[in-house]
């Protein structure tokens, strides 16, 4: 995540067989699938089906029990990936750290690693709130913030990395429908300006067929189907078909 | 530090007295980093030194004039007056203001840091730190130990001179005793060396790097919610004080050699 490598394109992310068990209960069993360079792919599935696991170890947070995931052919275990691919994620929750302002938040990166002059990192740091809508904010604290703006807040916080995979973690989770589509737009114009690779994982429908170039659903650590959206819609799966028509029917 | 009971509690204990030592050995690595990471020392350092003076000057006063308060009327008593200023004196250097400043602070600055790093791993921007390459212990760890390494025994000192003034003045004023200030003074200074400060403040160094490293500890082995956070301070603080008494203990036995 330095600037080691100045390349602006997204990268290519393989995972392969990938296991997790936590206390003896396998989460993740046996994963495949690969990410384009560039590609927004949007992996939707039930709560619980292990979406938020499998986010953490695509970022390096949790070691799996056997497989691989490979960022351009390379292991994310491996302690170069770090220094040599910028990769940020966007947490559920935004996970700004609440002891700073939301200047300070998005600025972190650059400040910690010394990597621009205080004022250069103002500068940016205002650029990439201005992006997301949240212009004139950095003197604000996260607990000053809606659910959407800390949403926004913490993508302004990815894209001063710049980097080449972004994940999102339930990016509308708790969000209004207004907001979500903002969010929404915020992921594609990112990708049509920095072609970056995006991941989300998400059980929201209208985000998932807004949004993907491909779709993957999972269940109980399994992938059901992976294709475009129009594929993953008219695939011909009793779990797939029931997960993407379920809808509150009110009989008075 | 062990939260079950039998050999799995053993087990446990064990974890994560390992833990402990790795982190310690962590920071310690990281101290090169310690310029780059000045200005959250100095907030650390401003934090524990605003919260914790007053505390410490109230405690320290009266410890002090509560030991004059026993062994004065005693002493004088049995014709050695001569004696408080140098039982207050090096009772309160030596052991006393570095253990009873260590257990404030354990419960007021320890519980604080436990509680501030555990809620950050709960509502995970420790992870976020991490997915911005940013070593948590360089950034929550290094700024609290080296803080409260300095702060602790800089207390401890303020603690020692207020609490011989307790000392004095109850020694003075208190009718049983009735010792003047002046002649108290000379007694200390004549028992009393400048090696039972050093003594005294070299300890509550030890005990600060206690304190600094089992709150961080437990704060970023946090797991849960708001309960989780809980467990964690109380963790902090009971394990920062048992480890305070028995590492006084040792501390001591290598001293007095």
């Amino acid at each position: 995540m330095s600037t080691a490598t100045n390349s602006h394109s997204g990268v290519n992310l393989q995972v392969r067989g990938l296991r997790k068990s936590f206390n003896g209960q396998e989460v993740l069993k046996g994963l495949d699938f690969e990410v384009k360079p560039g590609e927004i792919f949007v992996i939707m599935g039930p709560s619980g089906s292990g979406k938020s696991v499998l986010l953490r170890h695509l970022i390096g947070l949790e070691p799996p029990d056997a497989g691989e995931i490979l960022i351009n052919g390379e292991s994310i275990q491996s302690p170069e990936i770090a220094s040599k691919y910028r990769l940020a994620m966007v947490f559920q929750s935004g996970a700004l750290l609440n002891s700073l302002t939301v200047g300070e938040n998005v600025g972190l990166y650059l400040d910690e690693h010394r990597l621009k002059p205080p004022e250069e990192i103002a500068r940016i740091v205002a650029e990439k709130l201005a992006d997301v809508g949240l212009k004139g904010t950095e003197e604000k604290m996260p607990n000053e913030l809606s659910g959407g703006m800390k949403k926004r807040a913490a993508i302004a916080r990815a894209l001063v990395i710049e980097p080449q995979l972004i994940l999102y973690d339930e990016p509308t989770s708790e969000l209004d429908p207004l907001s979500s589509v903002v969010i929404g737009e915020e992921i594609l114009r990112l990708q049509q300006r920095i072609h970056v690779t995006s991941l989300v994982v998400s059980h929201d429908r209208d985000l998932a067929f807004g949004v993907a170039d491909r779709i993957a659903v999972i269940n109980e650590g399994r992938i059901l189907t992976i294709g475009t959206p129009d594929e993953v819609k008219h695939f011909n799966d009793p779990l797939v078909q029931k997960f993407l028509n379920a809808d509150f029917k009110h009989e008075p | 530090m062990a939260c079950a009971s039998g050999p799995r509690g053993g087990i446990i204990m064990f974890e994560n007295i390992g833990e402990i030592f790795l982190l310690f050995w962590r920071t310690l690595l990281s101290l090169p980093l310690a310029w780059r990471q000045r200005q959250k020392v100095f907030d650390q350092f401003f934090e524990i030194g605003n919260a914790s003076l007053l505390m410490v000057c109230v405690l320290s006063f009266f410890i002090g004039a509560v030991i004059a308060l026993q062994t004065g009327p005693v002493l004088v008593e049995r014709g050695l007056a001569s004696a408080v200023g140098g039982i207050v004196g090096i009772s309160l250097a030596k052991e006393l203001a570095p253990v009873m400043m260590a257990i404030l602070i354990a419960g007021r600055i320890g519980s604080a840091m436990a509680a501030e790093i555990g809620s950050m791993r709960v509502y995970q921007e420790i992870d976020a730190l991490r997915t911005m390459n940013i070593n948590p212990v360089h950034y929550l760890v290094l700024p609290r130990l080296i803080a409260i390494a300095i702060a602790l025994p800089m207390l401890v000192v303020f603690a020692i001179l207020v609490g011989w003034l307790g000392g004095a003045i109850v020694a003075e004023t208190n009718s049983h005793i009735e010792i003047p200030f002046q002649a108290f003074w000379s007694n200390l200074r004549d028992v009393v060396e400048l090696k039972d400060v050093a003594n005294g403040v070299f300890k509550s160094f030890c005990f600060a790097l206690i304190i600094g490293v089992v709150s961080c500890h437990q704060g970023l082995a946090t797991i849960g919610g708001p309960r989780g956070i809980g467990r964690s301070v109380t963790k902090a603080v009971v394990n920062s004080i048992v480890l305070i008494v028995i590492f006084d203990y040792v501390l001591t036995r290598v001293l007095l050699q």
